[in-house]
């Protein structure tokens, strides 16, 4: 066999835009089974645009894959969007639920030190346990877990990650383009098609 | 007899009371279907009850096995370039479908499925006759929707009409539950679909990519043409030898492309892939510029990814955005349907003849009929082969006929060497290869080319997995000539068995009834032959039999198809025995 380069795998963020659709999260993900592609993190929600969906989907994939895979997203029948970045190119959340035993927060000033230092917001406060709330990146986060395990943490959980993409001027005037365009028109997206490295849609 | 009156209903004022099952007819009828395959059970009855009314309109095709009854559709399809039209009962009618979604699928063919479904209040439950079909049909089908509820019906029949037909076709699957067929509403009127807000069927053609493509084309030396489906299913017959007529560009065709340039053309060099033509194969690993239309370059087509045309310049049109570069890295995309951007390639390439480059296909021609052609199709001794029935077949039809193909080495013989005068002449399982298509396609395919002479040639494997559609002819009486090529193996395992795992036949030994006989109890007319001198003639027999006829040929039973490029190699390794 002839040298190979190493396979550069790293983080992307595919945002995929899609109709409010029963059925659409399974063809979605059965686009990642199917090649056996595991997916870290997977948000989906309303948009800022009613009836439109926001997938967030995590991947530690090489680049090639990632565009081969969101061609394959988009061209899904309700898909009316796909977008995939680097870290680098988002900003990006993910939010961690702590829950420790009230009297050890009250008891141990430190602790409320550290929580502070984390910077943790109190969600709610019970007489047998105490909720809090960070976001950020995973190191982040992770660290609240590092800092609170010694004092009894009870239950930690977190979100998928959410993210805005950097660059783009997002997709909100694309799609009211989109609808202007209706019924029947195609819709130029010219920005887009002269910049075929970037964005690898039509 | 105690059958009631039958009344063909007119369409509908709006604001009329329908049944959903009605509506659902009614949709069918303005979207103009003809023919419907399909196989009824209770949780579609009540369309089954409306589909009663409208003998005029629809006409419907009783098959015997639902995998028979899409099959059947993905005939018609091909055949006709309408959408096929199929009906199954929820559960097993639904589950049989699979088979020919995938295959549709692939095959990129337009389907409407519609299976009956539960009642909406038993879904997830494990109800009687109740299976998952939206989840198990979800990764075959270009798109699926569940009704639930009878006004939904218009405007879920006209969007899965618009998806079936529109962009790279495939197949859509409509599930029903009972009650909303039943459902009474008050109905609206039919309106077809031509525009959904998220799918767009064709990417925007982009002039900088034609004048690219053209400048490429232009300044080759020795530029190559592959052509698959595509041709077909943009319609651009016309467009597509305009192009390759003005360029001179030798061209080659997938299995599924066949017959869009007639198989006689000037500048037809042949079929690529595993068993294609040797020069064409060769010869993409010779070219500058290679324009690939239509086409997806599977990997049956490719061989190993990592030699394959490494020297050449790619130009790829395709209506689908994702096939491009999904395979071979294209220097030049040209995103769109073929039927809009050929012409205007067309008219920025330079008029050329290619005449040197094209007489070393001829070469290679020559080689490859030196080699393999002249034993198969003239053989002056020995027991039949695949190659002279197909030979003498031409001689009769002159490429005039529909030849639809099962799945094995007759497969392979048939699509290398039928002659083709006519686009949507070569029905056949390419991206799938399912055994048992060809017998059901080929009842489809004549239905949807009435006039046309249509005849399935089957492997003695593949024709005992849907036997049971020659109750279909019997019934429906549609006129298919059937010719099994009898060589008493699972034929192309068998092949690579020889080739590839030192000859040991693992259950590839296949025997079959006395297929004259099965023909006979479905009353369908039959002819058995073994000797050379008895090939014409019954052919003729089967040609000029008014009505369906089945014609068992005897071949050799240990014959290879070359040439062959092994598994694993690239394409210029390609081995001619
Ligand atoms: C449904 C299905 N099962 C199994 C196969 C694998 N297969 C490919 S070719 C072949 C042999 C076909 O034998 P026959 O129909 O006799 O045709 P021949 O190759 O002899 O022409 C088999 C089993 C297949 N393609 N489809």
């Amino acid at each position: 066999m002839s040298e190979q380069a190493p396979i550069e795998r790293e983080e992307f963020n595919i945002t995929v835009y899609t109709e409010n659709h029963i059925g659409l999260l399974n063809r979605i993900a059965m686009i990642f089974s199917r090649r056996k592609i595991n997916i870290d993190s997977l948000n989906t929600s309303p948009s800022e645009i009613e009836g439109i969906h926001r997938f967030n989907i995590v991947i530690n994939e090489t680049e090639e894959v990632v565009s081969k895979i969101a061609r394959q997203i988009e061209k899904q029948v309700e898909v009316l969007k796909v977008y995939y970045n680097t870290n680098e190119d988002v900003i990006w959340q993910e939010m961690a639920l702590y829950k420790v035993p009230t009297d050890v927060i009250a008891e141990k000033a430190k602790v409320e030190r550290l929580l502070r230092e984390n910077g943790a917001r109190v969600v709610v406060i019970r007489k047998d346990y105490t909720v809090f709330e960070t976001t950020g990146h995973r190191e982040e986060t992770d660290n609240l877990i590092k800092v609170l395990q010694p004092f009894g943490l009870i239950e930690f959980v977190r979100s998928a990650r959410i993210a805005i993409i950097k660059g783009s001027e997002g997709f909100n005037r694309k799609l009211r383009e989109f609808e202007r365009a209706e019924p029947g028109q195609e819709v130029i997206e010219n920005e887009f098609l002269n910049s075929r490295e970037k964005v690898f849609t039509m | 007899m105690l059958t009631q009156e039958k009344q063909v209903p007119a369409l509908p004022e709006t604001d009329t009371l329908l049944s959903g099952g009605q509506a659902l007819l009614h949709a069918l009828v303005v979207e103009g279907v003809d023919t419907i395959f399909g196989y009824p059970g209770g949780a579609i009855m009540p369309i089954y009850d409306a589909l009663y009314d409208f003998e005029g309109d629809l006409k419907h095709v009783l098959v015997r096995h639902e995998q028979g009854g899409i099959h059947a559709g993905q005939g018609y399809a091909r055949s006709s370039g309408k959408v096929g039209v199929v009906f199954a009962t929820s559960g097993p009618g639904a589950t049989n479908l699979v088979t020919g979604l995938a295959d549709a699928q692939i095959d990129s063919t337009p389907l409407v499925c519609i299976t009956g479904q539960v009642f909406a209040h038993l879904l997830g439950t494990d109800a009687f006759q109740e299976a998952d079909v939206i989840g198990i049909t979800t990764p075959v089908t270009k798109w699926n929707y569940q009704i639930t509820d009878a006004t939904e019906i218009p405007e879920v029949i006209a969007k899965a009409f618009h998806i079936a037909r529109t962009g790279r076709p495939g197949p859509v699957l409509i599930d029903i539950t009972k009650n909303a067929q039943l459902q009474k509403f008050s109905f609206q009127g039919y309106t077809p679909c031509n525009h959904i807000r998220s799918y767009r069927p064709k990417p925007i053609v982009r002039k900088e990519y034609i004048e690219q493509a053209a400048e490429l084309i232009n300044s080759a030396q020795k530029p190559f043409v592959l052509w698959g489906q595509g041709v077909m299913l943009g319609s651009a017959e016309q467009e597509f030898k305009a192009f390759i007529e003005k360029t001179g560009i030798p061209a080659a065709w997938t299995i599924m492309g066949a017959g869009a340039l007639p198989s006689d053309h000037p500048q037809n060099v042949g079929m690529l892939g595993m068993h294609g033509n040797y020069g064409p194969n060769v010869m993409t690993n010779e070219c500058d510029v290679l324009i690939a239309i239509g086409m997806r370059f599977d990997d049956r087509v490719t061989g190993r990814l990592d030699k394959y045309a490494k020297q050449a310049k790619i130009i790829h049109l395709d209506i689908d955005p994702a096939e491009i570069d999904k395979n071979v890295k294209t220097t030049v995309p040209v995103w769109g349907d073929c039927k809009e951007t050929l012409p205007l390639l067309t008219q920025l390439v330079e008029a050329k003849q290619h005449t040197a480059w094209l007489e070393q296909f001829r070469e290679f021609e020559q080689k490859e009929i030196d080699a393999v052609i002249r034993e198969e199709l003239f053989p002056s001794s020995g027991e039949m082969t695949m190659g002279e029935a197909i030979q003498q077949l031409n001689e009769l039809t002159k490429g005039e006929a529909i030849i639809v193909t099962d799945v094995g080495q007759h497969q392979m013989v048939a699509c290398r060497y039928a002659k083709l005068n006519h686009t949507r002449s070569n029905i056949t399982s390419g991206g799938l290869g399912t055994m048992g298509f060809a017998l059901p396609a080929a009842i489809g395919a004549k239905f949807g080319a009435l006039d046309r002479t249509v005849v399935a040639v089957i492997g003695d494997g593949g024709i005992q997995m849907t036997i049971q559609e020659l109750g279909t002819i019997m019934q429906s009486g549609i006129d298919v000539k059937i010719m099994i090529l009898n060589n008493q193996f699972l034929g192309m395992v068998r092949q690579w068995q020889e080739l590839f795992h030192e000859r040991r036949y693992s259950f590839v030994d296949i025997t079959s009834p006395d297929y004259v006989q099965v023909a006979k109890g479905y009353g369908i007319a039959g002819r058995s032959i073994n000797q050379r001198e008895d090939l014409t003639s019954a052919l003729q027999e089967m040609l000029s039999h008014p009505g369906s006829f089945l014609l068992e040929v005897m071949v050799t039973k240990e014959n290879n198809v070359f040439p062959m490029v092994p598994q694993g190699c690239s394409v210029s390794e390609i081995r001619l025995k």
